[in-house]
């Protein structure tokens, strides 16, 4: 309760007044937040699932892919052909803000327009498996990509409606009712002190017509 | 300008270097601690790690959570689908909701 140490004057409660209703404006703009969020977030939550399904898979297979082809080369022919890659990605990253939660925007360039420049190597002495694996792997590369982005958005803003619920109930479960409780204290002592010093006005004005007229003795 | 790493055992991420992605075979805890380390303070906007070592490197891993880069994000190995993938996924659902509502 807020029976902690409060003066109860006037100016105290205009204070705890503005407090309640900025806590008031506060706590329903989080809220709304706090809404806003989660709905993007479970939309974005589904995507990342879904795309890191579709990831999963694809690497395993890829890594299948891989496995075949290291059984068909010996493993010098192999560890040759992927020695010095042709290709290289760079990236940009951006941000984006959603709900005041800043989250990444990856976009990635690679060094050569040309597709083919994954395959690393000269057809010679690698098997045909070798390319089936490395195109598979390529083939996931946007995917990976896009679950890299939408994963790292659900963790940031998972962060933030975390934040931002606890804000929300600090507000409403602590800061709101004790401004009210301490409203209604003020209030109650102040009107306690009006009607004390009243009473005690009236006392005094009897006691001064008494002593002007003298009422008990002639009665 | 960002680059993305694959960090993981050899076999799980020689592959990737055809792609034109960075990558970091590591084999011993401290190699792989430091290598993330590392990559994290450089120049990398994307780290892939396999499940395998992501599970051995929660501590690190969880320090650039709440960053927005690098995106440290697991992937399967050459070993499997450990399936704590997924298992993050439901985590940042269970943080943001309180249970996990969608994927039980």
């Amino acid at each position: 309760m807020a029976s902690k140490q409060i003066t109860p004057t006037r100016m105290e409660l205009t204070k705890t007044k503005k407090k309640l209703v900025t806590a008031r404006r506060g706590h329903k703009l989080l809220k709304d937040k706090r809404d806003e969020l989660m709905r993007q977030f479970l939309e974005l939550v589904k995507e990342n699932m879904a795309l890191r399904q579709k990831v999963e898979a694809g690497i395993l297979s890829a890594n299948k892919n891989f496995v075949i082809a290291k059984a068909g080369m010996d493993e010098a022919t192999l560890n040759t052909a992927l020695m010095a890659p042709k290709q290289e990605v760079n990236l940009e990253v951006g941000h984006k803000n959603v709900m005041s939660v800043d989250i990444p925007v990856f976009e990635t360039k690679t060094r050569t327009a040309d597709a083919n420049d994954i395959y690393s190597y000269g057809f010679a002495f690698t098997s045909s498996d070798l390319d089936d694996a490395v195109k598979s792997l390529a083939d996931i590369l946007p995917d990976m990509l896009k679950l890299a982005e939408t994963e790292k958005a659900c963790q940031l803003m998972a962060a933030e409606i975390e934040k931002t619920r606890r804000r929300v109930n600090a507000l409403e479960h602590v800061t709101i009712p004790e401004a009210q409780a301490t409203i209604k204290y003020i209030t109650m002592k102040l009107d306690e002190n009006e009607r004390s010093s009243q009473i005690r006005l009236m006392k005094v004005k009897d006691m001064m017509l008494e002593e002007a007229h003298k009422y008990s003795e002639r009665a | 300008m960002y680059k993305i790493a694959v960090l993981g055992d050899y076999d799980s991420v020689y592959g990737f270097a055809t792609l034109g992605l960075d990558t970091f075979p590591v084999s011993t805890h401290e190699e792989a601690a430091e290598t993330l380390n590392r990559l994290a303070a450089g120049k990398y906007g994307i780290i892939y790690i396999t499940e395998v070592w992501a599970e051995q490197l929660k501590q690190e891993i969880s320090k650039y959570q709440e960053q927005i880069t690098p995106a440290i994000i697991r992937i399967p190995g050459i070993s499997g689908n450990t399936g704590a993938g997924v298992a993050g996924v439901k985590k940042s659902v269970e943080i943001a909701v309180g249970s996990d509502i969608l994927f039980s």
